[in-house]
């Protein structure tokens, strides 16, 4: 495993997995949406945010299958790997919940998303740089929209607040993963490819406290934090997801329209 | 050899999918084209990274420059500078304008955070009016946000600024 020969082919493919991984899959969740969004602006929206990460997770799949240099394309990376290799955060993998669950993991997401792709910017990769550079410009309206409806939402009926407030509560222990840092990240890190994650920890703070007291949601305490999907060790609900996002293309293998 | 502009011609006859008043060169899809070794290279960029449109173009490039007897084609993607719409002529707003699109406008300085973002006067593209409002940065297409004239009272598209 690339803990125990961390070269840097290595690490530029997890990192890069990693990245693609995190954003196939929340992309695939918010694709479930399509056509039940609660109002008709918000369904195209939320499509169009589903784009974005579908278009971003290609290419750094892309990114990755060069490294990994095993003549494997992104689109094989995305369908024919298994769940145990799968490098996500647990957080993108969770059903999608009601409305308010959505947006509360949208949220706490694009806070880390938005400062991770601003940092990769000046990544010594330059692969990754322009990546982040073209998403960065996204994912500043992804988090503006998640903030809009975090307040919406939060600060809207009894009903409305208590959904959010749950929604954060039942998060909150999936967020500590995006921050824990582990080998590969210490080497990307030493590589000048990412940021060392305990730096993007302050700003995304600044965010969530910000928009928290803008929607009249209480912080919950850190407590236990959940962590895995980095390793391939994910929850019960990635299988049901990759079954449906897979079985296409692995019962029509080369299949083109 | 082979000019470029006479390449650059053949280009100009595909369009965005989306949006087809606009074609590929002018809309900044098309970052280079030139022949190398005896092939020509045709230097792609996505508007938005996960626009559906891009596909459809770059079959569409390789379709026309065969058409115009050029059989031997390749398609390369590139990603950096990533695209935006300051690269967008006087001329390609006017053409935006009148297809009923609000055009982009140049875009300023900005935090990386703007969560109430003091909203840019968008002009009616029907009826010139600056009384409208945004419903939606999110339209039927990426790079398109939904907005409302008051004045006129025509839902109307207007091109993202990124």
């Amino acid at each position: 495993m690339a803990e125990e020969r961390a070269t840097s082919t290595d690490t530029l493919l997890e990192y890069c997995l990693r990245l693609g991984d995190d954003r196939l899959i929340l992309g695939h969740r918010l694709s479930e949406w399509c056509g039940h969004g609660p109002i008709l602006e918000e369904d195209i929206a939320l499509a169009n945010i589903a784009l974005d990460f579908l278009g971003q997770a290609s290419h750094a799949l892309e990114v990755a299958a060069a490294a990994e240099g095993a003549g494997r394309s992104a689109d094989d990376l995305a369908f024919f790997r298994e769940g145990v290799q799968f490098r996500n955060l647990l957080i993108v993998e969770l059903p999608r919940g009601d409305f308010a669950f959505t947006i509360a993991r949208q949220f706490l997401f694009d806070a880390f998303s938005v400062h991770l792709m601003d940092a990769l910017q000046k990544s010594a990769e330059p692969r990754i740089a322009e990546l982040a550079a073209k998403a960065v410009k996204e994912d500043r309206y992804h988090v503006r929209h998640s903030a809009e409806w975090m307040v919406k939402l939060g600060d809207g009926t009894d009903e409305s607040h208590t959904r959010l407030q749950n929604a954060v509560n039942d998060l909150w222990r999936f967020t500590g993963e995006m921050f824990l840092a582990d080998p590969v990240d210490d080497a990307a890190a030493a590589a000048g490819i990412a940021p060392a994650a305990s730096t993007l920890k302050e700003k995304w703070d600044a965010v969530v406290n910000d928009v928290f007291a803008r929607a009249n949601i209480t912080r919950p305490a850190d407590e236990v934090f959940m962590r895995g999907g980095r390793t391939g060790k994910h929850t019960e609900h990635l299988g049901h997801l990759l079954a449906e996002m897979q079985i296409v293309a692995r019962s029509h293998p080369g299949a083109e329209w | 050899m082979i000019a470029n502009a006479d390449l650059l011609e053949i280009l100009r006859t595909v369009k965005d999918p989306e949006i087809p008043v606009l074609d590929v060169v002018e809309l900044g899809v098309v970052r280079d084209v030139r022949e190398e070794s005896g092939k020509v290279v045709v230097e792609i960029t996505p508007t938005y990274s996960g626009c559906p449109a891009l596909q459809m173009m770059e079959d569409e490039i390789i379709a026309a420059l065969k058409a115009g007897g050029f059989p031997d084609v390749e398609v390369r993607k590139v990603y950096s500078p990533a695209w935006t719409t300051d690269w967008m002529s006087a001329e390609s707003k006017a053409k935006l304008k009148a297809y009923g699109v609000a055009p982009p406008h140049v875009r300023e300085a900005e935090p990386l955070i703007v969560l109430e973002r003091a909203r840019h006067t968008v002009a009616c593209p029907y009826c010139g009016s600056s009384n409208t409002e945004e419903k939606s940065e999110f339209g039927s297409t990426a790079c398109k946000s939904i907005n409302f004239c008051n004045s006129c009272h025509q839902p109307f598209d207007s091109f993202k600024s990124i």
